[in-house]
């Protein structure tokens, strides 16, 4: 027999999706079927099932070759080297959960590390122009109950958020925009053709590097000035026309992506389209969100943010919160040697970093605990593998409007495997005992 | 005015942060003093004396402090940082965070230096002889009170994100500069001698900006209004007067709206 456990929530990216359906074995052991979810969350669920999955630490050889270990010993190797780095990077952290985030930033505190979470290279940037202007925005829910004007920005959910569009921004009917689609009018700002833009009213086809112009040319137009004929290739009575779209909406909503966060111009680009959103307050109501990526990584940011008043790239090196993105994000760090260990949970910069910052990873004493065997796992001197968390371990998530909600465990993790809140308590307690406090 | 010289002897196994290294710091000791002072890699403290050879005293007061330093700074961090008065010289190229939140004095390198010079500033000056990395003379991460006053002259080329949120004061870089020039500037003067790339004055309220060069893209923001005579940094010339930025809020005397103002060398 089997049973279904009802109200799911997704741990893959910041929609955090809560309607999901998991069919397991009556013991509890197996995961069997994924429904409601997209191809990528039900992946991650079934993913836990994998018969080959690494269910103990295993440390690299001097051969290459992995040797496996015990988790005491894998406490052990990295409490030791965190007390014994000079100025140690603990990167990743968007994947757990933020009571594994809580933990992680005390030991973050006791060895002077440098807190880096996945926003170095993603939203980081809108978190710099949020700090520098402040931000006007809402929930997934207001989107969906009210918003009838909505912009896509150098984002492409069809690919990266598959179930944003159905659940919260263009699909759904609402109390107050009951007609769903038909209701809205959806603008998409990006370079190429994406699957996104097929779905929109007006595709603004920007070349590549002139957001920031084409949002000053947007604020211009909403002042009724002059504008230049075309403005990164856009001509000028689009840029109008779009103007007056956005400030006849009753409700306006911009969302942004990669596109203009890592796009030249970085946080003055969501910068400037705060500013967009604020003109826009004069005429209706107006919000603008970033389409976070990890599940939790705008949790970090939270938990940081409580703890040390910043929301990533936290130097605790001096034993007070310093931080300054270019200098103590993660690959500047790396690329300027400027840290002597490193330390990766829940992310993957063996994938996402240049080449020349995974480089540096392994060429440094370094740990990553991942469920998964990963780029990173390929490039660490230890790879702990731990429970999932949204799947074998419940726990905090920060949706991308910095709604919280609680995963929920659906099936057992594999036996005598620790979750990354196990793991972490136990390096902090081994660590206090290195430094003698 | 009295000298103390430091002469680094032992290159820091990650980077030095030497914020001590000021006439502030220094000003009423002896080198023996002075080598006692805390430098820090990471989260571990050490002398300054464990990374450079000290001679000379300091003066009795900031004022009347020089300081000079030899040897490879590329990995040494805050030099001259909060300065109030005095005076420094980097024989080197320096790193990260020269002058920043300087109020007094004046420093110069011989050399580059990394990103963040001058961050903050309120006064003094800085003389860099080579080129500056980014955020030069930038305001700190959050604030919106970016440099206020004193002088900033780069030989050579500058970064991205120069000026940003400036309030007051000079900069002059005789090279290139890097895009982004005086975002929300509220104040201040920026003369590039070079080229610039692009989004100059983005979301500028005040202020002026001087290019000799070639803009690769004007922000759209910029409307042209005339031509006129200039004499600016020592060199008089004609130039095309644009003001902007027109999508940015804007305080008006007299009904008129005052606008940033920015202009372009025109080439005889």
């Amino acid at each position: 027999m089997t049973r279904t456990v009802t109200d799911v929530i997704c741990p893959f990216c910041g929609t955090l999706c809560d309607d999901l359906e998991v069919v397991v074995s009556d013991d509890g052991k197996d995961l069997l079927e994924v429904y409601n979810a997209c191809a990528i969350g039900a992946e991650k669920f079934l993913h836990s099932q994998a018969k080959d999955r690494i269910t103990r630490p295993r440390m690299r050889q001097e051969d290459g070759s992995w040797k496996e270990i015990s988790y005491d010993e894998a406490v052990n190797y990295t409490a030791r080297m965190l007390a014994d780095a000079k100025k140690p990077l603990m990167y990743g952290w968007s994947s757990t959960n933020c009571e594994a985030q809580s933990v992680g930033a005390e030991i973050g505190e006791a060895v002077g590390a440098v807190m880096d979470n996945t926003a170095t290279v993603c939203h980081g940037t809108s978190l710099i122009a949020v700090q520098d202007i402040g931000i006007p925005s809402c929930t997934l829910g207001e989107v969906k109950n009210r918003a009838d004007r909505v912009l896509f920005w150098g984002c492409n959910p069809a690919h990266a958020h598959p179930r944003h569009m159905s659940r919260y921004s263009i699909f759904p009917r609402g109390f107050f925009t009951g007609k769903g689609h038909t209701g809205r009018k959806v603008i998409v700002v990006d370079p190429r053709p994406t699957d996104t833009a097929s779905l929109a009213d007006i595709h603004l086809q920007v070349e590549q590097g002139h957001d920031y112009e084409l949002l000053d040319a947007l604020r211009v137009a909403f002042r009724g000035e002059k504008l230049p004929d075309f403005v990164g290739g856009i001509p000028k009575a689009k840029i109008y026309e779009v103007a007056e779209t956005l400030k006849s909406g009753r409700f306006a909503i911009i969302f942004f992506g990669m596109g203009v966060t890592q796009s030249i111009g970085k946080n003055h680009n969501i910068d400037i389209a705060i500013a967009v959103t604020r003109d826009l307050n004069e005429y209706t109501k107006a919000a603008i969100m970033p389409m976070r990526g990890h599940y939790n990584v705008t949790g970090s940011g939270q938990v940081w943010g409580w703890q040390f008043g910043f929301p990533f790239a936290v130097d605790l090196s001096r034993g007070f919160a310093r931080y300054n993105p270019g200098e103590t994000t993660s690959n500047d760090l790396l690329r300027r040697d400027e840290v002597d260990a490193v330390f990766v949970l829940g992310s993957d910069p063996g994938a996402h970093f240049p080449f020349s910052s995974v480089k540096k990873i392994y060429d440094l004493p370094s740990v990553v605990i991942d469920p998964h065997e990963t780029p990173t796992s390929e490039v660490c001197k230890v790879h702990v593998p731990v429970a999932f968390v949204g799947v074998e371990i419940g726990g905090c998530a920060y949706r991308m409007d910095n709604v919280p909600i609680e995963t929920r465990k659906v099936v057992d993790a594999p036996e005598g495997m620790m979750t990354d809140e196990e793991f972490l308590t136990r390096v902090l307690a081994r660590v206090k005992e290195l430094k003698g406090v | 005015m009295e000298t103390v010289t430091l002469t680094i002897k032992s290159q820091p196994g990650l980077f030095l942060e030497a914020d001590s290294i000021t006439p502030d710091a220094f000003a009423g000791k002896k080198a023996e003093e002075i080598v006692d002072l805390p430098v820090y890699v990471g989260r571990e403290q050490f002398r300054l004396g464990d990374f450079f050879e000290v001679s000379g005293r300091a003066g009795a007061t900031p004022a009347e402090t020089k300081i000079v330093v030899n040897g490879d700074l590329s990995r040494v961090k805050y030099i001259g940082m909060k300065m109030t008065a005095g005076e420094i010289v980097a024989n080197s190229n320096a790193d990260m965070y020269v002058g920043a939140w300087m109020q007094g004095g004046k420093i110069t390198v011989n050399g580059n230096v990394d990103a963040f010079a001058g961050t903050g500033m309120k006064g003094g000056e800085i003389a860099i002889k080579g080129n500056a990395g980014n955020y030069l003379g930038a305001a700190y991460r959050g604030d919106w009170r970016g440099m206020a006053g004193g002088k900033i002259s780069v030989g050579g080329n500058a970064g991205s994100d120069l000026g940003t949120f400036m309030n007051g004061g000079e900069i002059v870089v005789g090279g290139d500069v890097d895009v982004h020039v005086a975002t929300h500037a509220e104040g201040g003067k920026i003369v590039i001698k070079g080229n610039a790339k692009s989004r100059l004055g983005g979301q500028m309220v005040e202020g002026e900006i001087y290019v000799f060069g070639n803009i690769d893209t004007m922000m759209p923001g910029f409307a042209y209004r005339q031509d006129v005579d200039v004499d600016v940094d020592g060199i008089k010339g004609r130039f095309a007067l644009y003001e902007g930025d027109l999508g940015e809020r804007h305080r008006k005397r007299k009904g008129q709206a005052i606008y940033a103002r920015l202009y372009q060398r025109i080439n005889a």
